[in-house]
């Protein structure tokens, strides 16, 4: 995380003032009136203490770090009964065991001199009240009992109120996700919110679905069992979590490889250097800009890392190693040669039509190949040291009749007022 | 051959007519079979299995039967054996198999999962697992702590019995010897498979409930999707491989000489590795020392890689970065470890004068070493466009030679042994049919072709 992002914009200001004073509630009347079922909620805190202490070991292309915080949490946000017998905590109690596990779960990180970060606890305390507020009053009343009975309608129930959670909790990490990429002050438009929520609505169906399941499952799994239904059902969550940890973990390997082929042709003295990974950062902004998620965000970034390894077959390095300068013919012939080495790397056939494709007029060519060509110019031409990137830009929409899109080059433009890249999330 | 495929069908058949026993109380009138419980758990078993049959969902379904284990060990505590040993054989007899025969590996899967699962439950059963479970009435709760004592049992039986059978099969059909055949089965399995029991006690547990057999489904998810990453994982790994083996064929587009000499590199490090007795992950970062020991030719321009001739004292200094070259590009590259190390050393000698720090003797990395006569002795026994190879013992005598001056003793001694051992495949043929024939130095124009080994030493040429 860049320091740039250190000093938090009025949404995440709001997102943490908001969880602050939910905490503060929650505790304060908690200590007021006493905890109800004590047994309980040390029990379920413990397991979120545990749960949010494997946020230790989280590789940084992880989406939920701490899966097994997060379904305890929910667990006992939807706690109706627990071995048959009615239980009586209300939404405050819940909040109030949730501040304080995350509290305890971050003194040895504390300890260590980096503390949690503040915009994932505010979203988890933010999304569990939800759903307990959800939840609790309406048990506590009775009406859960009265309206859906104590059998299948009942998990139906848990489940409807987790799915709703899991939206919620998309929505804030959308925006504190977009309120990052604007710095502080800043007075220029933010990213659109739009892909944002796309991506984070995509990502439910992976960690997102199996800790919201575990949650029912847990809660109902107390309710019919008692408490000893936590630790073993901890079990095939771990599993999950280890699996995706390990999918990080080789993707990371994955992303560094390729950026190390990328790097090559800036060694091989083909390109300046860090060409590669600027045009990769500018693309994934302008792509994000232009409404792309997902897989097509990757595609992207992986083309625009390897655009230039096409010139490799070159005996003799092209001056600069700015092919925007070279006769459109031979910039062909370079992106069909680099669009055959792609194809052996085994990434997505889809990037190595991109690299093929990255020297067409705009309008035979793919979007995510448009945006290549347009981004790859512009550090071609920033780089000749006369012109600056306002002069690159005008140069730019000049091209914009033949070699470049005019919307492209005005998302370009409007990312580079921003100032900020986007930062592409993982996963 | 004949009488394998006999001794294979008669093994199979006693086994599929041991299962065929054990389930046939099920079908007797008076049994009392739950038919509704079983065609439930029996059709999700299917209906697991179905993804991996069509090729529209083989992209996003998880791999192989693990995904269902879950629900055959549910069956297992939730059913009486005879009915629990029915549950896996739909499944199992429309599954995908990767290998012909289709039909006889169906037969043997359905028959071995039935076997063991009708095993688990007799072991539930006699440790009095199904009272443990609860009932949906109010009176009756899960005896918690006490039911996960006939599950681990359970477990175990279902794993030994899958062990066993699995053992048993590759003694029959592949003749391997009994210590190999066993050899880590149940050890493998028992991690993963007592988590699953785990989960199907849940399942269990929930499906007895008042909450029925919908809510225990839900602890079927995290495993399906823990199976689906499982399955990203593997392609993404495989993935990964592929750039790796990219990155080494663009060094092949810029020198064209040494096609395949990277690979080759790579597994002659691994046969020395081994001979030392390094363990697994050092064995596999020493293979992508070999096989990357050379990337930073990428850097060399290309020109001076294909210049044919000899070189002057300028380009060969340019050559002689390609090792600082190769480090700077694989530097990132986190898992690597090691083996970034090898790729920056790999042209050190023990006496000291290598390049490119020069350093001497212990102060050169093992893996460096390693690579280093792996590399001499692939350039010295492959044919290159300009010459044949040597034969191997002509090239092992030579290293035996330059031990403890430019090689590490250690290091060919260990490679020697693992050639007495192993044998070195497609060492000199490998490049015979691809590349023109030798040139002449007569013939060859201006510029004479080199007939010896090119004397730059970057590939560790020639032992001087």
């Amino acid at each position: 995380m860049t320091p740039r992002w250190a000093r938090p914009g009025p949404a995440a200001l709001g997102v943490r003032g908001a969880a602050l004073a939910l905490a503060a509630a929650g505790l304060a009347h908690t200590l007021w009136r006493g905890v109800h079922d004590p047994g309980h909620a040390l029990a379920f805190g413990a397991l979120v203490t545990i749960g949010e202490l494997a946020r230790w070991g989280a590789l940084p292309g992880e989406r939920e770090p701490a899966p097994l915080g997060a379904a305890g949490a929910l667990a006992y946000a939807l706690l109706g009964r627990s071995d048959g017998e009615p239980t009586s905590h209300g939404a405050l109690q819940v909040v109030a065991v949730l501040a304080a596990a995350q509290l305890v779960a971050s003194v040895p990180q504390l300890a260590r001199g980096d503390g949690p970060d503040a915009d994932q606890v505010a979203r988890r305390l933010l999304t569990v009240t939800f759903a307990a507020v959800c939840f609790q009053p309406l048990y506590n009343a009775g009406l859960c009992e009265r309206w859906f009975g104590d059998g299948p309608y009942y998990a139906a129930f848990l489940l409807l109120l987790l799915g709703l959670t899991a939206l919620c909790d998309a929505v804030l990490a959308a925006l504190l996700l977009r309120a990052r990429t604007l710095p502080r002050g800043s007075r220029a438009a933010p990213a659109p919110y739009g892909p944002f929520l796309r991506d984070e609505l995509r990502a439910l169906t992976g960690i997102g679905s199996a800790v919201c399941a575990t949650g029912a499952v847990m809660a109902l799994g107390v309710a019919a069992a008692g408490l000893w239904a936590l630790p073993v059902l901890c079990v095939p969550l771990l599993l999950t979590q280890l699996s995706f940890r390990r999918f990080a973990a080789v993707r990371t390997t994955y992303r560094q490889t390729i950026a190390s082929l990328a790097r090559s042709t800036e060694i091989a003295g083909y390109t300046p250097h860090g060409h590669a990974r600027r045009v990769a950062e500018l693309c994934t902004a302008v792509g994000r800009e232009m409404g792309l998620t997902g897989s097509e965000l990757t595609v992207l970034e992986c083309a625009a890392l390897m655009h230039d390894i096409g010139q490799l077959s070159l005996v003799d390095p092209v001056p600069d190693g700015a092919t925007a300068l070279l006769p459109a013919a031979e910039q062909r012939r370079i992106a069909l040669l680099g669009g055959a080495v792609v194809r052996q790397t085994g990434v997505d056939a889809r990037v190595a039509v991109v690299v093929e494709r990255q020297a067409d007029p705009y309008r035979e060519q793919p979007l995510s190949a448009r945006i290549v060509r347009a981004v790859n110019a512009y550090d071609d031409l920033c780089g000749e040291g006369l012109s600056g990137p306002l002069g690159a830009l005008e140069q730019l929409r000049l091209g914009t009749g033949h070699d470049y899109q005019p919307q492209v080059v005005e998302s370009l433009a409007r990312v580079l007022a921003r100032g900020g890249l986007t930062p592409v999330p993982l996963g | 051959m004949k009488a394998t495929r006999g001794a294979v069908r008669a093994h199979i058949g006693a086994v599929a007519l041991g299962a065929a026993l054990c389930a046939s109380p099920a079908l007797s009138p008076g049994a009392g079979t739950p038919w509704a419980t079983l065609g439930l758990l029996a059709g999700l078993c299917l209906a697991c299995e179905l993804p991996g049959r069509f090729p529209f969902f083989s992209g996003s379904g998880p791999i192989g039967a693990g995904s269902f284990f879950p629900l055959l060990l549910t069956a297992a505590l939730l059913l009486p054996p005879p009915a629990a040993a029915l549950v896996a054989v739909p499944g199992s007899l429309v599954g995908r198999v990767d290998k012909p025969p289709a039909a006889a590996r169906r037969i043997w899967r359905a028959a071995e999962l039935a076997l063991a699962v009708w095993a688990a439950a007799r072991v539930h059963t006699l440790l009095g697992g199904p009272a443990a479970l609860g009932g949906p009435a109010p009176g009756s709760p899960p005896d918690l702590p006490y039911a996960l004592l006939p599950v681990c049992a359970a477990t175990l039986a279902f794993s030994a019995v899958l062990a066993l059978l699995d053992g048993s099969i590759l003694l029959v059909a592949e003749h391997l010897p009994a210590r190999r055949a066993w050899r880590g089965l149940l050890t493998r399995s028992l991690g993963p498979h007592l988590v699953h029991g785990l989960a199907g006690l849940m399942m269990a547990v929930l499906w007895n409930s008042s909450y029925g057999p919908p809510a225990a489904l839900v602890v079927l998810l995290p495993m399906y999707i823990s199976g689906w990453v499982f399955a990203q994982y593997h392609r993404e790994h495989a993935a990964h491989r592929a750039t790796i083996r990219a990155l080494v064929q663009a060094v092949d587009i810029k020198d064209t000489y040494t096609r395949g000499h990277s690979e080759r590199v790579g597994r002659a490090s691994v046969l020395i590795a081994q001979e030392l007795g390094m363990d697994r992950e050092r064995v596999e970062v020493l293979r992508f020392a070999g096989i990357l020991h050379d990337v930073g030719k990428l850097g060399v321009p290309t020109r001076v890689l294909r210049k044919d001739g000899p070189l002057t004292p300028e380009e060969r200094r340019v050559i002689e970065l390609h090792p600082e070259y190769g480090h700077e590009i694989v530097r990132g590259i986190g898992f690597l470890g090691e083996a970034r190390a090898a790729i920056l050393h790999h042209h050190e000698r023990l006496d000291g004068s290598g390049y490119p720090y020069g350093l001497s003797g212990r102060g050169i990395p093992e893996c460096a070493r390693v690579v280093a006569v792996a590399d001499a002795f692939d350039a010295m026994t492959s044919t290159r466009s300009y010459r044949r190879g040597r034969p191997v013992p002509v090239a092992v005598e030579e290293l035996k030679r330059c031990a403890g001056t430019q090689f590490d003793p250690r290091m060919v001694r260990a490679l020697a042994r693992g050639l007495e051992r192993h044998g070195w495949f497609g060492a000199v043929t490998a490049d015979d049919t691809q590349l023109p024939p030798p040139r002449d130095a007569e013939s060859a124009g201006p510029v004479p072709a080199p007939l010896s080994p090119r004397p730059d030493g970057t590939e560790g040429e020639g032992p001087r």
